[in-house]
């Protein structure tokens, strides 16, 4: 379909609901900024100018990315599966370019910095993947039950993810399995989100309960589907052979790969956040240094506690109104860790209470369900599978962080899209929203 | 192919909800249903700041303050914020060395962290404090902390002025939790008595703290704020000028001295010896001195004027007749012949003078001081006909004791007061096995046997027989400032009359009086003559002996002790003292100058040319009994010795052990020496032999140079 010249202007076709549901997550990103690092007695409106307090800095980012926005919109959108492969080829040799050049802030090597900005490749490949992927999805001849398809979607999806954890940035190569609900959509099979929750489950089944009981309930569980399973072992005997493997691969994971991951790859913070989460003692055997013990409670002292317990502190003293802008102890002295970019729910669970957090809790899910049905209302491929690509990554980061700070999941740092404090998050999130916001005001063509 | 998909699009839209819904059921549970955030967070950060009240200042009788509060200053340091100070500067301004500068930081992070302050010098000395502040732009990190400490300005009366210091678990387990951990409070003397008057009320300051603990500002506005209410000042009965005398003179002596205005019960002086600094109990080495001063056997912490406890001797005499006299058993002509003892019992007892009719009635007899006399009366008192039992009459002259305010507590302001002792019926029974009569305790008479007294007791029973009859309670305070109810009951024991021996004729009273005029005028009390006052005075000389705990040690006798007693002017009494000196001699050659030093002042305000003298000679005189250093020695190591069995650790009883012991280093070191000194010796003798063999040679010469001149 062609463009028709009487309908050029930007505004035609756009979705007005995302744009209101993006600035109002803005603004509440600038003033939750703002409580947290806001000093008594700086003139506001000179500081919120001056580029020179954390707030200010935000404000102009966002003008930055309205602008980027503007720019998106006024763009055709055929160009956006034209250079898809491109994006995800930039994308991959930005992470490359990071080997060399990284400086290493905060644990992680995956920022590169020039003059005084920081970028960090891996944010941007949440484009790139997102793009590359719709494009792989959509091509005319694409097959998605064959298993092939499914493995170049998976590695499409994964290379950013495995060189992100090759720069220590765990918490952002977590987000690239997001992308498997977009393939789910797009029909691969129900199985392997079955067996991916399985292997979740019990690898956290490995954690909590005892390995000795669990690999006896493990062997048990195999006895019954063999008992429940006669017919079919009778009429034929690799279904049993089936069982037992699948039987044995479970007790193979309790028993070996578990420990594994977290003696081998899991670095020393990473098993205490997990085990603060679950609330145990971590196992003599996963340990690593030396534990420190409470002299009162006889109980191990796990550091990883510290910031999840103010985090909790912070949300559960706001109450059901809150302490208000700016009065909220907990956020403005500093208790909380991180408290501009990872935990800055704090400040509105601690500011504005129940309400306030539910509210945003809210206009998040009222964000994810607004991209869903624009994804549907899609006739071309390309574009609901972009639109799914969105609320994926969207739905990760809101779920994770906001479970990390109310301690129902482990420490990652992954940011709040649109209100943490950072610049590339900011950005990369706003491209992200105007690249659907401009294919769904095409919605009536179908991109290739 | 999407088409066979849609239905998944709900899927994800309730994989969705169901997450956030978990999310949102996790806000209700913090949020909503937990309460213990909200005290959580509180507590994170808001600090309850304690607000010390200044404590009361205690004021002598002309209103000058002899217990004040001072601010000292602590150098505090924030590790953190130590940047870029020039160390060596700092260290040589300050008076430490490089290291120390280092193991203080050091010591200030392991105790309260790199971002709190904490202390790295306390309470500096003037000098420091203005040498710092000149300087301190210069050192980023440093700053000075005021403190309210308390100050003795005129260095006197440690002994009932008392100390003030940090509460124990034990305080606050009394006080049913009104103190709390870091409080202070008084913990003797007018501090402790005082104390409610004195501590004024807390005050709390509600504070917003960090992550780090760093006090960023007031919590609400300060609204729930309580100030501090500092403490009520005490206006006293004592005269500064007064005491810095007593003191000087009792200082290193062994003993005490009491001056009482026998018209209010005020006590105008009073101190002990030997001395101690009230400051040494302030300062940052208050704990150290204390242990010193605690196990010093010369108990320098005692205060010996409401603790000594002293055989009174003959400052005991006119009680003993003014008893007698009131029991109409004699009267105030008669006399005693007495030919130089008592000789009615067994054991004779000497008396100075004898005959000459030196005890032809009561006035001369006491101021002969008759020993004969006296102890008859006493006698007579006992076995007083009317009762007709020796042990009744006893008990009688023992009420008339109690009554004189001897053998009980008077209830002077302070804590730690002794009852002395005025042996009981009970006590005699005991000890002789129920058979004994007046000949058995005849000495009471003359103020010894089991008798014993404080200096405040002796004071103050002079004070009722200068006020023939009636006596106030002695007490320092006279008056607390915006004096409240519950204040004036507190204050009204010290401010009633107690008209206790009123019943006494007059006449009686006037012959003891008179008497005690005669001591003075050409008694045994001639030193305390005071041109143009009527002084009236009772030496005493008792005798005293001491058995030191130690196995082996016979009972010895030491060197009496010299009191004094005495009140002035004659017909109108200002000034009661009493004086103890321990082991010192005569009654008139120590206690009595200084009685009468002490009525000078008060007086006259000014001390005579005779008594600047005896000033100098007194006040110089070290009277310390010589018994205490050998005590001081055998205690010490007798505690070393004490301190092995319990705890199995021998270095403390080496220290006595090696005492007089050569060992192998000092026997080289000695070695050395006496090598040297040989040496030295050897070289000298080699030097004079020189010297001589030059001078002989020459002399030689010169004895030759006649006989070869002429040769050459």
């Amino acid at each position: 379909m062609k463009k028709i010249s009487n309908k050029t202007e930007i505004s035609r076709g756009v979705d007005f609901i995302l744009i209101a549901l993006y600035f109002i997550l803005v603004a509440i990103g600038l003033m939750a900024i703002f409580a947290v690092t806001y000093t008594e007695g700086d003139p506001i409106l000179q500081s919120f100018l001056g580029y020179k307090t954390d707030y200010s800095r935000q404000f102009y980012y966002a003008c930055i990315a309205t602008v980027l926005g503007l720019f998106i919109l006024l763009t055709d959108s055929k160009f956006f599966p034209a250079t898809a492969n491109l994006w995800y080829v930039g994308g991959i040799l930005l992470l490359l370019l990071v080997f060399p050049f990284h400086s290493a802030v905060k644990g992680t090597e995956s920022i590169i910095r020039i003059g005084g900005f920081q970028f960090q490749p891996a944010e941007f490949c949440k484009i790139s993947v997102a793009l590359a992927l719709a494009k792989y999805l959509s091509l005319p001849e694409m097959d998605f039950t064959k298993p092939k398809s499914q493995l170049i979607a998976a590695g499409i999806t994964l290379l950013p993810a495995v060189l992100s954890i090759l720069q220590k940035e765990t918490g952002l190569a977590l987000v690239f399995f997001a992308y498997f609900l977009v393939m789910f959509r797009e029909g691969l099979p129900a199985i392997y989100i079955i067996v991916g929750f399985a292997t979740a489950a019990l690898v956290v089944a490995t954690l909590l309960v005892d390995k000795n009981i669990l690999a006896i309930v493990l062997t048990g569980m195999t006895g019954i589907a063999i008992l429940l399973n006669r017919k079919p072992i009778k009429k034929d005997k690799g279904v049993l052979l089936k069982i037992i493997f699948i039987g044995l691969l479970c007790i193979g994971i309790q028993r070996f790969a578990v420990p594994f991951l977290f003696t081998n790859v899991f670095g020393k913070h990473q098993v205490e956040r997990i085990y603060s989460t679950i609330g145990k003692d971590i196992p003599e055997e996963y340990l690593k240094g030396e534990a420190k013990v409470d002299a009162k409670t006889g109980k191990q002292q796990n550091t990883a506690d510290y910031n999840v317990k103010q985090s909790k502190i912070a949300i559960g003293s706001g109450g059901l109104t809150g302490k208000g802008l700016l009065s909220g102890t907990q956020t403005r002295y500093g208790f909380v860790p991180e408290q501009r970019t990872d935990f800055i729910f704090d400040t509105i669970g601690e500011g504005f209470g129940f309400v306030g957090s539910a509210t945003l809790v809210c206009i998040y899910l009222a964000l994810l369900f607004r991209i869903v049905t624009v994804a549907e209302r899609q006739r071309s491929t390309f574009s609901r599978c972009y639109a799914y690509g969105v609320a994926s990554v969207y739905f990760f980061h809101i779920a994770i962080n906001l479970a990390m700070t109310i301690g129902l999941a482990p420490v990652i740092g992954i940011p709040l899209p649109f209100i943490s404090y950072g610049g590339t998050s900011l950005l990369t999130n706003s491209i992200l929203l105007f690249i659907l916001i401009r294919l769904d005001a095409d919605r009536q063509m179908v991109l290739r | 192919m999407s088409v066979f998909n849609q239905s998944r699009s709900y899927i994800i839209r309730a994989i969705f909800l169901a997450v956030f819904l978990i999310i949102l059921g996790q806000l209700v549970n913090l949020q909503i249903f937990s309460r213990k955030y909200h005290q959580l967070a509180r507590d994170n950060a808001v600090f309850q700041k304690i607000v010390y009240p200044e404590r009361g200042i205690i004021f002598d009788r002309k209103g000058r303050p002899v217990l004040n509060n001072t601010i000292m200053f602590d150098l505090m340091v924030t590790p953190a914020e130590v940047k870029n100070v020039d160390t060596l500067a700092f260290c040589r301004l300050m008076e430490i060395d490089t290291a120390e500068f280092r193991q203080r930081i050091v010591d200030a992070i392991i105790k309260n962290t790199r971002v709190r302050p904490s202390i790295f010098m306390s309470l500096l000395t003037p000098v420091l404090q203005a040498r710092f502040e000149e300087n301190s732009w210069r050192f980023s990190g440093f700053n000075l902390l005021a403190r309210p400490v308390r100050t003795y300005p005129f260095n006197v009366g440690a002994h009932f002025l008392g100390y003030v210091s940090e509460v124990d678990q034990k305080d606050i387990e009394r006080s049913g939790g009104f103190y709390r951990m870091g409080d202070y409070r008084g913990k003797n003397g007018l501090e402790y008595t005082y104390e409610k008057i004195l501590m004024g009320q807390r005050g709390v300051e509600y504070m917003i703290k960090d992550n780090r603990n760093r006090l960023v500002g007031k919590y609400e506005n300060g609204e729930f704020d309580t100030t501090a209410i500092a403490g009520r000042g005490l206006k006293t009965h004592l005269d500064v000028k007064l005491q810095e005398l007593a003191e000087k003179l009792i200082g290193n002596k062994v003993g005490g001295i009491v001056a009482l205005d026998p018209k209010t019960g005020g006590i105008l002086a009073m101190a002990s010896g030997p001395l101690f600094d009230p400051n040494d109990l302030t300062g940052p080495e208050k704990n150290r001195n204390y242990g010193r001063m605690v196990l010093d056997v010369k108990a320098p912490l005692l205060n010996r004027a409401i603790q000594g406890r002293y055989p009174p001797g003959s400052t005991f005499k006119p009680l003993g007749g003014l008893v007698a006299m009131d029991e109409g058993l004699i009267t105030p002509s008669f006399g005693y012949p007495c030919g130089g003892a008592y000789y009615a019992c067994r054991r004779p007892v000497r008396c100075t003078h004898a005959g000459g009719g030196h005890a032809a009635n009561m006035r001369l007899a006491i101021a002969n001081s008759c020993n004969a006399y006296f102890v008859d009366v006493y006698r007579k008192a006992v076995d007083n006909p009317r009762i007709g039992n020796v042990k009744k009459g006893y008990e009688k002259w023992a009420e008339y004791m109690n009554v004189f305010g001897l053998g009980v507590k008077l209830g002077v302001d302070l804590p730690g007061e002794v009852a002395g002792n005025i042996p009981s019926v009970a006590d005699y029974d005991k000890e002789y096995n129920n058979s004994w009569n007046s000949c058995t305790n005849l000495t009471l008479g003359i103020g010894q046997d089991k008798m014993l007294t404080t200096p405040l007791q002796l004071a103050n029973a002079m004070c009722i027989i200068a006020n023939k009859g009636y006596y106030y309670t002695p007490h320092f305070v006279d008056s607390i400032e915006n004096e409240t109810i519950a204040d004036t009951v507190f204050m009204n024991k010290y401010r009633t009359q107690h008209n206790v021996l009123t019943h006494i004729s007059d006449t009686a009273y006037r012959a003891v009086i008179e008497g005690m005029h005669d001591v003075v005028k050409h008694g045994t009390a001639r030193i305390a003559t005071i041109p143009g006052i009527d002084v009236c005075a009772k030496t005493g000389t008792a005798e005293v002996y001491i058995r030191l705990p130690f196995k082996g040690e016979k009972r010895m006798k030491l060197k009496d002790n010299s009191m004094f007693v005495c009140f002035a002017p004659k017909d109108n009494p200002k000034i009661a003292v009493a004086v103890a000196v321990e082991n010192a001699g005569y009654g008139a050659t120590w206690a009595g100058p200084i009685a009468r030093m002490l009525v000078e002042q008060y007086l006259m305000d000014s001390l005579q040319n005779r008594s600047k003298a005896d000033f100098e000679r007194i006040s110089k005189t070290d009277l310390i009994p010589s018994y205490y250093k050998r005590l001081q020695y055998k205690t010490d190591s007798l505690r070393a010795y004490e301190w092995l069995k319990a705890y199995g650790d021998s270095s403390r009883l080496k220290l006595f052990l090696n005492r007089n012991k050569t060992t192998a280093d000092s026997m080289a070191r000695k070695k050395k020496l006496e090598e040297e000194r040989k040496k030295e010796e050897e070289k000298k003798k080699e030097e004079r032999n020189q010297f001589a063999s030059l001078v002989l040679f020459e002399n030689r010469k010169h004895y030759k140079k006649p006989k070869d001149g002429p040769a050459v």
